[in-house]
């Protein structure tokens, strides 16, 4: 009796964890019924979308769980905590850059920096500079829309994501912050 | 290309570190690897959602209807058009940039590729629910706010030092 209550509770659970999926598989099969070559392309970019998923995130997630295990907090709070500085601010430029994958990738990565004490407006500079000047972008960029509109880009960039995190520095309240960072740390 | 290498270099670097966590502990690297897949386990099913409803809204919004939406001469209003179109969707690159290279070839102005492209990379509407999620509603709204204002000062910014520059 027991067991079956709980089966039933975990079916639960993962109707709910998955009703978003459920809703948006029920909408491509009226998609198919109704525009047949619509549906094709959205399965087309489905299938892209979902490789590119498995191609990029392993190693994001390998490096996330060995982070988290290995370097200090103490370390993480030295190099890019408060009071990290320009040292900070750099350290955060470069992991967004070198970075691979779509910006939702972004997001876990963020969640162990909170972990390890890493300063919000870093977190925010790291999520900017993996959205906007990710080099396998840049590089994508450069072939279709010219070396100049890439580069002037970048350039702009650099100060439009330290704007952003400074200013949701200002309007996120402290209290917020350590909201989120326990939350980080419980999951 | 450059995306196969660069991904080939995380790859190289994971692997790298793997080993060396490996030779300095089996039980911590086992921490780490359970960590990570735990982390996959809590993203994937709101991931699975988004990639699907990336689909569904690209199936609709095909290169003609774009290329007519922030075509040639779409002006002001245009360049909102590719701002919203940048952000209400997060289009994979090797259809965002080839398609921004063809509506420049067809004579969009570069006020409004850079609109897209940059919404394109900076605010994520679909990603919204995955955002919160991780932050909150407060930190994901208002990140996608300011990258959606600012986004229309970069592109005035590219197209105007490109329409001296040039």
């Amino acid at each position: 009796m027991d067991q079956k209550n709980k089966k039933a509770f975990n079916l639960k659970s993962f109707l709910k964890q998955y009703l978003f999926f459920i809703i948006t598989l029920v909408l491509l099969g009226i998609l198919f019924i109704f525009k047949f070559d619509a549906g094709i392309r959205a399965t087309d970019v489905v299938i892209y979308s979902f490789k590119e998923m498995l191609l990029v995130l392993p190693p994001i997630f390998i490096l996330i769980g060995l982070l988290d295990v290995w370097i200090p907090k103490e370390t993480m709070i030295k190099l890019m905590g408060e009071g990290s500085g320009f040292k900070g601010i750099l350290l955060a430029f470069l992991f967004g850059t070198v970075a691979a994958g779509p910006l939702y990738a972004a997001f876990p990565v963020a969640i162990v920096f909170m972990k390890k004490h890493v300063k919000f407006s870093n977190i925010i500079i790291l999520m900017g500079a993996w959205g906007a000047t990710k080099i396998p972008m840049l590089l994508f960029e450069m072939t279709a829309l010219g070396f100049k509109f890439a580069l002037l880009r970048l350039a702009i960039n650099i100060p439009v994501i330290i704007i952003i995190a400074y200013v949701m520095g200002i309007l996120i309240k402290k209290d917020e912050i350590n909201a989120i960072y326990k939350k980080a740390e419980d999951s | 290309m450059g995306n196969y290498i660069f991904n080939g270099a995380i790859y190289l670097i994971a692997i790298i570190f793997l080993i060396i966590s490996l030779v300095k502990s089996r039980a911590k690297t086992k921490q780490a690897l359970l960590k990570a897949w735990n982390s996959f386990k809590n993203i994937l099913p709101m991931l699975l959602g988004v990639i699907l409803l990336v689909g569904l809204i690209l199936s609709i919004l095909d290169t003609n209807l774009i290329t007519r939406i922030i075509g040639k001469e779409s002006g002001v209003l245009g360049i909102l058009l590719a701002s919203v179109l940048g952000s209400v969707t997060l289009i994979p690159g090797f259809i965002a940039f080839p398609t921004a290279a063809l509506l420049l070839a067809g004579g969009a102005g570069y006020i409004q590729i850079a609109a897209f492209v940059q919404t394109l990379m900076m605010v994520g509407v679909v990603t919204l629910p995955l955002e919160i999620k991780y932050f909150n509603k407060k930190v994901a709204i208002l990140r996608n706010v300011l990258s959606f204002i600012l986004s229309l000062g970069v592109a005035y910014f590219i197209g105007f030092i490109l329409g001296i520059w040039n």
